[in-house]
């Protein structure tokens, strides 16, 4: 594909054509003997932005860490792009993760690295280009995020917000198939958070990527997302647009919608009777 | 009974531990030939562990050869044999010190760097990003590291026992007054090429050891500030401890 942002390079087999690129059927994942997934389904549609929501501590991440391979399921199937993760040799792993760009949490710049150099890593580390089309293709993916200027620059000289587009900037380098974003909103500004929306939204209609953003900003994802995910105890407790999780009749997804401090998530971490425990004596257990 | 069960835990603990570095190890060694392919990665290493220790080891190195050379001319003065002083401290340093000294310098400069470079890539997310990319960091990141390290470190040993032989020369024969002809030419009379080797073979295997040790303890330091501190010191006290227990070993093979 050609369009601008750049070349599109070509993949070693192609797509599965379905209408989900990601298929996830009764996946049970534990660690430490604590049941993070028990039987999860997901189909995470081609083509859309799907947002993953819920509580801190419900595997979002955990999610992520599965779809791509990092971790493996103890249990179940995760299909991703016609490729079964328990099945895959870890040559085909890598195979697979060139058609994949992931924007981690904090960017996960390569901190020796200029600007120039992290986006251009990828092109480096897996094509032969001369070094005129790596200098063509880079600077084009830094003033796709608004970051050309900054491409001297050192990863210690940037923002917060910077190091995310820069880091964004280096996952679409290779021109990927599915944009895997890790809490893309986190300390940003409101500057920097509206700029990280539009690139989303920009980036996959653009490239005709498929997005799976992981966010517990429930505002901020419903204005990009198609489809919203969320997760709790382990399983998909909602799915659906965001205007149809604004109205979704259940306690939890209320909860969570709204903000509410207390429900089914419990505001407070299990204690002791409160009264009990002010009156008791300082030694009592 | 405890005390027994404790002692058998910490024996299988630690079995368990040296198998570990054993394997990734072997994972390095296989890696390794793809990994040379990229000359100027493990160049720039060998620049990081070897050039930016020099000043440390050139520094450590005249003292320990003027230390040589005081002691050295104090107890030969005693047997009037001051012209040995060159053979006394060349053995001293060649076979002992270049190597012993040099592996603990280099594993408190050059391999607590390394540990805590590792860590925090690893505690930012540095070596997942590099996985995503479909990048192994074992042979992108820590092969070239650990090759830099197995490359500099008999370097650097050469160089301080030269600097040392130096420094045990401007004291014995500039200050105190030995014949610097006797020094030299007793020097050359004396020592021999498996002096020499010893104390090669001796840096090799202390810089695979140092090496191995900095780069395995920093790719599996925990991913928090403690984590890579707890590396970091890990680091300097394994490699001090296998450094001095491998010197053992390797002097009484020698024998």
């Amino acid at each position: 594909m050609f369009g601008v942002f750049g070349t599109r390079v070509p993949t070693a087999t192609p797509l599965n054509q379905s209408a989900s690129i990601i298929e996830i059927r009764n996946v049970d994942y534990a660690v430490s003997g604590r049941p993070v997934f028990a039987s999860l389904d997901m189909d995470i549609p081609r083509g859309r932005i799907t947002a993953i929501m819920g509580p801190s501590g419900t595997g979002k991440t955990t999610l992520l860490r599965l779809i791509t391979g990092q971790v493996a399921a103890d249990e179940g199937s995760i299909v991703v792009a016609g490729q079964e993760m328990r099945e895959v040799r870890r040559s085909d792993l890598y195979v697979l993760r060139r058609r994949m760009g992931m924007l981690f949490q904090n960017g996960a710049l390569l901190t020796d690295l200029s600007v120039f150099e992290n986006v251009a890593f990828p092109l480096r580390e897996h094509t032969d280009l001369p070094e005129r089309l790596i200098r063509q293709l880079v600077l084009t993916k830094l003033q796709a995020v608004g970051l050309r200027g900054a491409a001297e620059l050192m990863p210690s000289e940037l923002s917060g917000g910077m190091s995310r587009r820069v880091a964004l900037a280096r996952a679409i380098v290779m021109d990927p198939e599915i944009l895997i974003y890790d809490e893309p909103f986190v300390g940003l500004d409101p500057i920097s958070l509206g700029v990280i929306l539009r690139l989303i939204r920009r980036l996959n209609d653009a490239l005709g990527i498929t997005s799976i953003v992981v966010s517990h900003d429930v505002q901020e994802i419903s204005t990009v997302a198609d489809v919203l995910f969320l997760l709790s105890g382990g399983k998909v407790v909602a799915r659906g647009t965001p205007q149809e999780l604004q109205c979704y009749p259940s306690e939890i997804v209320r909860q969570f919608m709204g903000g509410l401090a207390d429900g089914p998530v419990p505001f407070h971490f299990p204690a002791p009777e409160y009264f009990g425990e002010l009156l008791s004596r300082a030694e009592d257990p | 009974m405890r005390l027994i069960k404790e002692l058998w835990t910490s024996l299988i603990e630690s079995l368990v531990g040296l198998g570990a570095v054993v394997r990734f190890l072997l994972r390095l060694i296989v890696v390794a030939p793809r990994a040379l392919l990229r000359v100027d990665l493990i160049a720039q290493q060998v620049f990081n562990s070897g050039a930016l220790s020099l000043v440390i080891i050139m520094l450590s190195g005249l003292f320990v050869g003027m230390v040589l050379g005081l002691q050295g001319f104090q107890l030969l003065q005693r047997f009037g044999s001051e012209e040995a002083l060159g053979t006394a401290a060349t053995i001293g340093l060649v076979k002992e010190l270049g190597p012993v000294v040099t592996a603990l310098l280099f594993a408190g400069r050059a391999g607590t760097a390394l540990a805590s470079e590792l860590g925090l890539m690893r505690a930012t997310d540095q070596l997942s990003a590099m996985e995503m990319m479909a990048v192994d960091p074992i042979q992108r990141v820590v092969v070239p590291r650990f090759l830099g390290g197995v490359i500099a470190m008999p370097l650097l040993a050469a160089i301080f026992s030269v600097i040392g032989i130096y420094g045990a020369q401007l004291i014995g024969v500039q200050i105190m007054g030995v014949d610097s002809g006797s020094f030299w030419s007793q020097m050359r009379a004396a020592v021999s090429l498996s002096d020499i080797n010893e104390g090669i073979v001796k840096s090799c295997i202390f810089g695979v050891a140092c090496s191995l040790i900095a780069v395995y303890e920093g790719y599996y330091a925990m991913p928090t500030a403690e984590g890579v501190g707890r590396a970091t010191t890990r680091t300097v006290v394994t490699s001090a401890v296998v450094i001095l227990f491998f010197d053992y070993l390797i002097t009484a093979a020698f024998l």
